[in-house]
């Protein structure tokens, strides 16, 4: 211990104890303003319990950082300014300390331990869908991954370039054949369980609203799957395709809207009467184009 | 052992031999017909420092077009290639052959040899990397690749980009992977055959040992990507499907054989900067590097854990949770031999006698630039905040610090280090600290904000972006960051232009350094050396003075007072 002391012997303790101050202000105004800067020093959240979740563990992965970078940073700009060239001084000829090295190597992989001890803890939460609450929408289904009550809204989401399409309903990856569809907005509805079921049918895309948890790959020839839970009804969210799917990569944009599980289900019949209408309008063109001798 | 050394005690010139000038004057021709390791080494840095401005050039529009919201000075399909050529150039045609330029020209003279193992293969490598970019670059005159420096499948796929300039992208991966493999393989005979008498592995320059880990990693890494294009160039010419998912072929396919490159590659990228920094810190410092043990092992065991990161590039595919928690932990790894060095790095500082020459500056900007990058990557293994911050400009701004501090920064300080020593004059100290600071405030302008644009929603490779998102003022200051950080790199460019006639005569040791390049004459004769001094330590220059100050009969400063053994 008195040889790491040797290496390290302090030149003035009253502009130690200064430095250590100053730091510490910092790190103390970092932590305690984070919480105003969402977006700025963290990701976005609010709009799911995933997001919430990653929104956290990201909060205390920033403390620690912090805190490392104000060491790290801190001990080198002391040193450059300490230790810059002056008439008369001689550079002490250390070559090197090996407590002292093992201390940091052992420190560094300890904080590297706790971080992944806290990830694991919080993966469940992140990763696991949640029951639907009470005032949700029930469902019944069977296709991965679950809440534990097996109650869920399944979403197939189809990316490809440059649009989203959601086809509603359970089995929509095996049987989409008279489920309801819609492209660009999603139309959710609020407290109940959201399970996605991500394809392309073309290049890779990437499902990406960020106040509702983490992006996912929509990767041809596969299925990817995440969820979310939104509490709020009448809320938008807005988000866009995060893997470069091509020229038009940046207008390839979606929307969540959440609504209440009755104004979901009148939406759900009044999206089937459409797109009904729409199918026989196209029946009728045919028929006019056809009796005009175009087709 | 030189606590109570006397302060001012000069620091004896050392002129080893004398070596006359070439009897002929040399033509111009010799630059296409060498073999001499020093005029390749300088072809390589003076192409690669070309690309490296092209590429510069690339960020630069890319920045004005992201300047103002919903901009509309370069089309889609313009932004796309942009951002193509800028990442594949400044990685396969700047940093990985820069750091074989430096190692070209200094690893012979640093361990005592007279050239390369193989002079010819040498020039070989220097050709196909020209050759190589100027394959690349032709693609300008008719349609330039616009699938990304990644060419992830299914995009990079004939059904979906069809132009030539994918092909020509995959050329270029194979031409200079060919002169970096060729090269690798070179450096590598030349460390374990051509080290001067003494020099054990123990007493290895530091910068050495990087380049022998590059070249391994590039020995290991680069039949992986080959094999990958091959594979892409027979699905887009030849009807295969490995990548093609309607025909049974994997896009995922894609992503574990090019990130299994792709991950090495950034340490191909900064290891022999690690390197560079170890050998000058010491000098300015006026210290022993710290731990030099430990900075060697922790260069090969980022090698070794180098090759068990690459699906942390993946973490958004379907992927199970076993392999996200692997790579998630495999990352964290990979952090410590990394750390390892940054306090190795602090400590050399510490207690030292720091001239703050520009080189000195590059490295100690390129340690606080570098932290960052480190910090924030470690955000990024944590794979569930991964699949909020993966494909923002967290991401952009994360690979940023390490990548311009790992490697532009790391680059900057060995040029200014090691151009007295190429051109036999001393560079503007004043110019370079221009430069330097220039470069240094740009580049946090610049990037900073990228991590608060990323965290905000913003996506990377989008040409435009709404008015109403919230990003204009992050994506403003960037774009004047990256003028600032422009007109500092216009500044060393001018430095070394008008340095090469108008600088100070170097002489062949200006800063009193540690290693045998600095015992020859600058530039250094054909041939090198005279005489391959024995070496007797890491520091073999020291030991070299401390001889002559014995023997021209100047007591050792270190000894004063102390009876004096005459050799």
């Amino acid at each position: 211990m008195s040889r790491i002391r040797a290496a390290l012997r302090p030149e003035s303790s009253f502009r130690r104890r200064l430095v250590a101050a100053l730091l510490l202000a910092t790190i103390g105004s970092l932590v305690f303003a984070s919480g105003a800067f969402a977006g700025f020093l963290t990701p976005e959240s609010g709009g799911s319990p995933n997001a919430d979740q990653i929104h956290s563990l990201y909060k205390i992965i920033l403390y620690i950082a912090i805190v490392v970078f104000v060491v790290v940073e801190g001990a080198l700009l002391y040193s450059v300014v300490k230790f810059r060239a002056r008439r008369g001084r001689v550079a002490a000829q250390i070559h090197g300390n090996t407590r002292l090295e093992i201390t940091w190597t052992v420190g560094a992989a300890l904080i590297l331990v706790v971080l992944a001890a806290v990830t694991f803890s919080k993966l469940g939460s992140i990763q696991n869908p949640p029951n639907s609450d009470a005032n949700g929408l029930q469902f019944a289904s069977t296709t991965e991954p679950t809440p534990p009550n097996g109650k869920k809204l399944t979403i197939c989401v189809t990316g490809r370039q440059y649009i989203w399409r959601y086809t509603y309903g359970a089995n929509c990856s095996s049987n989409a054949f008279g489920l309801p569809y819609s492209y660009q907005e999603m139309v959710v509805p609020a407290n109940t369980t959201v399970v996605l079921d991500l394809q392309s049918t073309d290049v890779i895309h990437s499902w990406w609203i960020p106040q509702l948890g983490g992006k996912f790959d929509a990767v041809p020839g596969y299925h990817n799957y995440t969820w979310f839970k939104a509490p709020h009804a009448g809320a938008l969210y807005r988000g866009q395709c995060a893997e470069l799917c091509g020229r038009n990569h940046a207008d390839m944009t979606a929307r969540v809207s959440v609504v209440t599980p009755d104004q979901y289900q009148a939406w759900l019949a009044a999206q089937k009467a459409r797109i009904a209408a729409a199918n026989s309008q196209v029946i009728q063109l045919r028929q006019q184009l056809t009796a005009d001798g175009i087709l | 052992m030189a606590a109570t050394a006397p302060a001012l005690r000069p620091v004896p010139q050392v002129i080893a031999h004398e070596v006359t000038a070439e009897p002929t004057r040399a033509r111009w021709t010799e630059w296409f017909t060498t073999t001499d390791h020093k005029k390749i080494g300088i072809l390589y840095i003076v192409t690669t420092f070309a690309f490296f401005l092209i590429g510069g050039i690339e960020a630069l529009l890319i920045r004005l077009q992201l300047g103002a919201p919903n901009n509309t000075l370069i089309t889609p399909e313009h932004y796309n290639e942009l951002f193509t050529l800028h990442g594949t150039t400044m990685i396969f045609l700047f940093v990985v052959p820069m750091m074989a330029g430096f190692a070209n020209y200094f690893l012979p003279l640093m361990i005592g040899a007279r050239d390369m193992a193989f002079p010819r293969l040498n020039a070989l490598s220097y050709w196909l990397l020209l050759f190589g970019g100027i394959v690349f670059y032709s693609s300008l005159f008719w349609q330039p690749p616009e699938a990304g420096w990644f060419s992830y499948t299914p995009l990079s796929e004939h059904t979906f980009t069809p132009s030539g300039g994918q092909d020509a992208w995959i050329y270029l991966i194979h031409i200079t992977g060919i002169s970096s493999l060729v090269g690798a393989i070179n450096f590598y005979a030349t460390i374990v055959n051509m080290r001067a008498p003494g020099m054990g592995w123990g007493r290895l320059p530091l910068f050495v040992w990087a380049i022998l880990i590059y070249a391994l990693l590039l020995i290991l890494a680069l039949p992986v990507i080959a094999g990958a294009v091959t594979m892409l160039l027979t699905d887009r010419n030849f009807g295969t499907h490995f990548f093609d998912p309607t025909q049974g072929g994997s896009p995922l396919l894609w992503q574990h054989l090019f990130w299994f490159f792709g991950h090495p590659e950034v340490y191909i990228m900064i290891l022999p900067g690690f390197g560079i920094v170890s050998e000058i810190l010491p000098v300015f410092a006026r210290k022993p590097i710290f731990g030099y043990k430990a900075i060697a092992a922790s260069t090969v065991v980022i090698a070794f854990l180098a090759a068990l990161v690459w699906a942390h590039h993946m973490f958004q595919t379907p992927v199970p949770t076993v392999v996200l928690g692997f790579f998630m932990l495999s990352s964290f790894l990979i952090a410590v031999p990394t750390g390892v060095k940054i306090f190795n790095w602090i400590a050399t500082l510490w207690r030292g006698n720091i001239e703050f020459k520009t080189p000195l500056m590059f490295c100690v900007g390129f340690i606080s630039i570098f932290v960052v990058g480190g910090i924030t990557g470690i955000f990024l293994a944590v794979f569930p905040v991964d699949w909020q911050l993966t494909d923002t400009y967290f991401v952009v701004a994360h690979f940023h610090y390490v990548l311009m501090g790992g490697a532009v920064f790391t680059i900057f300080a060995g040029l200014y280090y090691w151009y007295p020593k190429m051109t036999g004059r001393m560079l503007s100290e004043p110019l370079g600290k221009a430069s330097f600071w220039l470069m240094f405030v740009g580049f946090n302008v610049t990037f900073l904000v990228q991590h608060a644009a990323g965290l905000s929603g913003m996506p990377r490779r989008v040409y435009q972006y709404p008015a109403d998102a919230g990003l204009t003022l992050y994506n403003q200051i960037s774009t004047v960051g990256a003028f600032i950080l422009g007109l500092g790199i216009l500044l060393s460019v001018i430095n070394f232009i008008r340095s090469l006639r108008r600088g100070a005569i170097a002489g062949p040791d200006p800063w009193k350094a540690n290693t045998l390049e600095w015992f020859t004459t600058s530039p250094p004769p054909v041939n090198n050396f005279d005489v391959i001094p024995r070496v007797r330590s890491v520091e073999p220059m020291k030991d070299i003075r401390r001889q002559v100050e014995r023997q021209s009969g100047i007591e050792h400063a270190e000894t004063a007072g102390q009876p004096v053994t005459f050799v």
